[in-house]
């Protein structure tokens, strides 16, 4: 990328650092460990403000099941800090092997296919502090996992991609891992029998990690993810297999490679860009047949909550065709001046928001 | 007078039965579930539809009058509290679930459909709204949305704020917007979980998406009794550290045994300092599984009695003794301050202790009902309005285990919100750069500051009276606290 070996590079220490940047700086793009490639380019001009100087885990006592870190800690070591103590992040973060740091997952608002279980990442950040686009530091959440003091600033910081401030530090609930995890794959020959076996899941009572469906070559494959004690887990596999009437029971090892594939977009072909676009079971279909006859790599995940879509064309062409499904998306990996396509909902309040957080529009608009 | 003709313009749109302007009409509508504060509006909207509230939200903007939303009003922090000569805009008639989505498992409902109605409507299918306030009786989603109202069951899914995936509202300026939709993922700022919790300062919720959970396979419920409160306390961080993971996590103290006891019967061991709940949840082969370690970590923690729920009926008993423990306490007491905070779990007993001294020290009874796995504490500390000075020392007593909260590092509020009573406590929570960024949004969304005026920020306007007593609902023999 050309451009951004031609904007000044930042790299702050402090909360007081990032402070004196926003208040001195009339331009500003947010980086965290640059994964999100499609997200990190600055605009012409404006400086890049990198959080790789804020990186530190600040609390984390496991006994509490909750932790502190700055912005650019890399979500890498928040695991392995995590797994020490037989924890991890339920949303379960793409990207961490690359590098993702916990702010940029934040900022980008992105979840993986474990997210099925217990909720995304709005559902576990409990606490935030930024720097508003007129260099105000502002705490919003707390550090206990039930609070309903004032505004919930948090959430504002999830999905907004650097636009209303800066994160510097964030508290999280996390959650003890189970102790085993396997997988049951079932190949189906259309997409619609990929989407009425996620229905019939969904009216059950079985506890599932992570519910996907995989496009590949052309076919759409269910992985359906369960975890738990280890004593148990071979018999609940046994169960689900029975009850789905067929399906692949995969073991431990095949297990952890395939999630861990999911969670890098090990399957996104090289040059292609990577979508994200919020879906339901009900919208799958109409996009579905879209991509097959655009013969692009896909997966839904989340029990058909979201799809990732990998696109080689043009954006401004899958931005129409969302558009047109009142569908919106985000462009994580590629190149692009805009990362949002399709429909946007709460424009106004957006717009209203950034107004106060952003007045001088120092940070790229939203 | 620009409320004359607010009243005129409403009097054409509203039918005299569901507008209301006597006094007599208003009585009802004067407090919610904090009695202590109390005030008349200039009138009451019963509005039935979407329509009736645009129009009336509409109407207050061009003519600068602030309006307050309210459910069944049972806020126990003075959040559907009417603004002198305001509108207050009833909306427990607005009350339809409009869509239900089995395969997506997603409900679209009205503000006004009471929360345990949503559970109801599809449980045939298997599935459940997952967050029950003690008053999910009666409470409307639009005040769990408003609040961001939690439960006994939020430790494994989350308080409400968890579960909106989708809201259409009407800002305080009249414009209707939509934030979010029907997937748990979306793209920009989360506006809908920004939208949660603002306490009816952004304006008021006109359909909510709500997400819907599968009816678990298997609860297992046990109840153990202990000695002492600090014994319970020092129990929930063993079940916690054991890796386990609940679905609810309940302490009751003594006082709040008793209580419960003589109003449901629950069966609890009446001897007891102590009594915590731990219900685990999921498919039955695990859930056995993981009851036959939970039992073992109990056993451990030192308890003089453990009960295991044998059947549907006993986890029921269970649970209504819990759930009726707020109300059941009116029998201990004339009055009662319900107070809510947060401390870390990992303190608890630390805090625990701390209440018990305050109580000592003030000599007031004080009675515990918590959610002890999320460190979110309920202290009811009793005293007689009658009795002259009682009220201010229950007072400081409620102030001083806020202060505690903070000082341990929790929070004012877990899930009964600031509204008015909690609105002196904002600056020892906040700094004054925090507080000054969320009225500025607020302004942003809401200039005139119309929408539920004097609520959640220190030093509001909003005069009110000081009183105690049953709920005015109650007076008037509307609802029943059993």
């Amino acid at each position: 990328m050309q451009k951004q070996a031609e904007s000044i590079l930042l790299t702050p220490e402090s909360n007081d650092d990032v402070q004196e940047i926003l208040r001195t700086h009339e331009r500003l793009h947010v980086r965290g460990g640059g994964t999100k490639t499609a997200l990190c380019r600055p605009a012409d001009g404006a400086a890049i403000l990198a959080t790789s100087g804020l990186s530190d885990i600040l609390e984390y006592e496991p006994g509490e099941f909750t932790f502190t870190a700055r912005a650019g800690t890399p979500l890498r070591e928040i695991e392995a800090a995590l797994a020490e103590h037989g924890q991890y992040l339920p949303f379960d973060p793409p990207l961490v092997e690359r590098g993702a740091t916990l702010g940029g997952t934040i900022a980008a608002g992105l979840s993986g296919s474990g997210r099925q279980r217990y909720g995304g990442v709005r559902d576990f950040l409990i606490g935030v502090r930024f720097v508003d686009g007129q260099g105000q530091l502002v705490r919003g959440g707390g550090k206990v996992v039930k609070n309903a003091a004032g505004f919930d600033l948090p959430k504002l910081m999830i999905g907004s991609v650097g636009r209303l401030g800066v994160i510097v530090e964030a508290s999280f609930k996390v959650f003890p891992r189970p102790q085993q995890y396997g997988t049951v794959c079932c190949a189906h020959t259309t997409i619609r029998a990929a989407l009425e076996q996620v229905a019939r899941l969904n009216r059950s009572a079985f506890d599932i990690e992570a519910l996907d469906i995989a496009v590949e070559d052309g076919r759409p494959v269910t992985y359906v993810r369960q975890g738990g004690l280890a004593s148990t887990l071979g018999a609940r596999q046994e169960a689900l297999r029975n009850w789905l009437g067929s399906g692949d029971i995969l073991g431990a090892s095949e297990d952890a490679a395939i999630w861990q594939q999911a969670g890098d977009f090990a399957w996104l072909p090289p040059g292609a860009a990577l979508v994200k676009i919020p879906v339901t079971l009900n919208s799958i279909p109409l996009l579905d047949e879209f991509l097959a006859a655009a013969n692009v790599e896909r997966r839904y995940i989340a029990a058909g909550n979201l799809a990732w879509v990998s696109w080689p064309h043009d954006l401004a062409e899958l931005d129409a065709q969302l558009t047109q499904r009142e569908l919106g998306g985000l462009v994580v990996l590629g190149e692009t001046a805009w990362p949002f396509l399709g429909a946007r909902t709460g424009a106004s309040v957006a717009a209203r928001v950034k107004a106060v957080l952003d007045p001088h529009n120092r940070l790229p608009a939203l | 007078m620009s409320t004359q003709e607010l009243m005129a313009e409403l009097a054409r749109r509203i039918p005299a039965e569901r507008l209301l302007q006597r006094p007599a009409q208003l009585a009802p509508y004067e407090s919610d579930a904090l009695t202590a504060f109390r005030s008349r509006p200039l009138a009451v909207v019963l509005a039935e539809t979407q329509e009736d509230v645009i129009q009336t939200v509409r109407l207050c903007h061009r003519y600068s009058v602030p309006f307050v939303a309210r459910g069944s009003g049972t806020s126990l922090s003075g959040g559907s509290l009417p603004v002198p000569d305001g509108i207050l805009i009833a909306l427990n008639k607005l009350n339809r679930i409009l869509r239900i989505d089995i395969d997506t498992r997603v409900a679209v409902v009205e503000p006004g459909v009471v929360n345990l109605d949503v559970s109801r409507a599809v449980a045939a299918q298997g599935l459940y709204y997952a967050p029950d306030p003690s008053s999910q009786l009666i409470c409307t989603i639009g005040g769990n949305v408003a609040f961001n109202s939690g439960g006994a069951h939020c430790l494994k899914y989350g308080m409400t704020a968890n579960h909106v995936l989708g809201i259409k509202a009407v800002l305080p300026d009249g414009e209707v917007v939509q934030l979010g939709g029907n997937s748990l993922e979306s793209v920009g700022p989360d506006l809908t979980g920004f939208f949660v919790g603002s306490e009816g300062l952004f304006g008021i919720a006109l359909e909510i998406t709500l997400r819907l959970l599968p009816k678990p396979e298997r609860y297992r419920t046990v109840l153990a009794a202990y000695s002492s409160l600090a014994a319970a306390g020092n129990a929930v961080a063993q079940v916690v550290a054991s890796g386990l993971l609940p679905g609810a996590m309940e302490i009751m103290d003594a006082l709040a045994i008793e209580a419960a006891e003589a109003a449901v019967h629950a069966g609890y061991p009446r001897d007891a300092a102590a009594l915590l709940i731990v219900e685990l949840e999921g498919e039955e082969i695990q859930v056995e599984a993981e009851f036959a370690h939970l039992l073992q970590v109990i056993e451990s923690s030192g308890p003089d009695e453990v009960r295991v729920a044998v059947d549907d009926a006993d986890r029921a008993r269970i649970w209504k003794g819990r759930k009726s423990a707020f109300s059941a306490v009116g029998r201990l007491s004339p009055d009662y301050i319900v107070q809510d905070g947060v401390v870390p779990r990992s303190r608890l007993g630390e805090a625990l202790a701390t209440i018990e001294r305050l109580s000592r020290k003030h000599e007031l009874r004080v009675a515990n009902v918590f959610h002890a796995g999320d460190g979110n504490l309920h202290p009811l500390i009793l005293y007689d309005g009658r009795v002259a000075g009682e009220l201010e020392r229950a007072e400081v007593l409620a102030g001083e285990i806020i202060a505690m909260c903070i000082e341990l590092g929790g929070s004012i509020t877990g899930e009964h919100g600031v509204g008015m009573e909690k609105r002196q406590h904002m600056p020892a929570m906040f700094a004054e750069t925090d507080l000054e960024v969320m009225a500025t949004l607020r302004r942003g969304l809401d200039p005139a500051e119309l929408a539920n005026r004097g609520k959640m920020f220190p030093g509001s306007e909003a005069p009110a009276l000081h009183s105690r007593g049953p709920h005015p609902l109650e007076q008037q023999g509307i609802i029943s606290r059993e």
